[in-house]
């Protein structure tokens, strides 16, 4: 394993993997790859949340506020953003210039896909994200890609097509080597400090994971990938990538942009540990 | 161009509980546009009105300040499977909504 990065981040990452060997107990034999990683990971957020069962985890911060979840549930039974779906519907289905479609690209019709996302490309060596795979559909078929990160056509598109994949559950391969090495570089990010700040993603969401910080509950890291994009307050879409450009500034450290290299990998990895756990696409959040 | 009502009505007991979601832009008529600078126009429904089985039970008269794509819900009682329950709405343009749907059985 070459997790690429300074001598630093190296050492801060093997001291939370300490930190974390030492709360789960677990041996440091048999301790290497993604698998062990999620396997740490359920245990962690089963000790520190007892009771909660693993499906539940797609919910967030909501696991530990029962009201939050009431709530949510309520505003879910008629969601405000139907009126967003419905354009993205129409999107997907709106024929390109040359008579194919979106469903084309996918195998069938884009059901149960998005899972299956990102995933690992051997002749690109990147990792291709749910989004990237939309724009290749388009660039496959001799139409101009969509920009990353903007509400229309990108994320409306994206919170449709998601739909086709509720209840999916995440199905996330690291393989080859490669792979792998792009996972490690997303690790690298989630447990690097980086900002004015002096934070790391996991420094919030694995070990304040439940606590309220600027009067919000903040997420556990477990089912962070499954339900994206998220229509804040019923209005605003966020992607998965805009939360974390949007968490970036919050820890006043220059974001690294959409779909850039830093933020497929890190989806990547956190994707990864989130298999198992069902897909609910186009949700709110506050 | 239409603008989509989206209804959903449920019956528990003799009361209806209605809930609406109305698709129109609402707009305050201080809101710039960002890509050329102009206010755009003031647009919103002015009244707006439901009824139960072509009596009205809910009448509305709404401004400016309300958010855009508004959600109405609320209780009505002396409703009964079958009734058609009727959304209408015009605004301040004369742009007129219409919807209906009718009374499920309670469960």
């Amino acid at each position: 394993m070459k997790p690429p990065g300074t001598a630093r981040g190296r050492a801060l990452r093997s001291a939370i993997g300490a930190l974390l060997v030492a709360i789960t107990g677990a041996s440091p034999a048999a301790q290497d790859g993604p698998e062990a990683d999620r396997e740490r990971m359920v245990n962690f957020f089963s000790e520190r949340f007892p009771g909660v069962p693993l499906q539940d985890y797609v919910y967030g911060a909501m696991i530990v506020s029962a009201d939050a979840r009431a709530q949510y549930e309520q505003i879910m039974e008629f969601p405000p953003f139907l009126g967003d779906l419905d354009a993205g519907r129409r999107m997907w289905e709106k024929p390109f210039r040359n008579g194919r479609t979106f469903a084309d690209c996918f195998p069938d019709g884009g059901r149960n896909v998005a899972g299956n996302h990102p995933y690992y490309d051997a002749t690109l060596d990147k990792v291709v994200t749910f989004e990237m795979a939309l724009n290749r559909c388009l660039e496959d078929n001799g139409e101009p890609p969509m920009r990353y990160g903007e509400r229309e056509p990108m994320g409306v598109l994206s919170a449709y097509a998601r739909t086709l994949s509720d209840g999916m559950p995440m199905n996330v391969q690291v393989q080859s080597e490669k792979a792998r090495a792009k996972y490690e570089a997303g690790k690298d990010i989630y447990f690097r400090r980086m900002g004015q700040l002096n934070a790391a993603c996991a420094g919030c969401h694995m070990h304040l994971a439940g606590r309220i910080m600027r009067m919000e509950v903040i997420s556990p890291t477990l089912g962070h990938a499954t339900h994206w994009p998220i229509f804040r307050a019923g209005e605003e879409l966020m992607t998965f990538q805009g939360r974390f450009n949007r968490c970036m500034e919050q820890m006043r450290a220059a974001p690294f942009g959409y779909n850039s290299e830093q933020w497929n990998n890190l989806e990547y990895f956190l994707s990864y540990l989130s298999n198992g756990l069902p897909l609910k696409a186009s949700v709110f959040r506050k | 161009m239409t603008r989509p009502i989206r209804m959903r009505v449920r019956l528990d007991g003799d009361v209806a509980e209605i809930r609406a979601l109305i698709d129109h832009p609402m707009e305050t008529g201080l809101r710039k546009d960002s890509k050329t600078g102009e206010l755009v126009p003031l647009h919103f429904i002015r009244n707006l009105t439901v009824s139960l089985d072509g009596k009205p039970v809910l009448e509305a008269q709404w401004g400016q300040a309300i958010a855009r794509n508004p959600y109405i819900q609320f209780r009505v009682r002396g409703a009964k499977a079958d009734d058609e329950v009727s959304i209408e709405w015009v605004d301040n343009r004369g742009e007129r909504g219409h919807a209906s749907t009718k009374v499920p059985p309670a469960g």
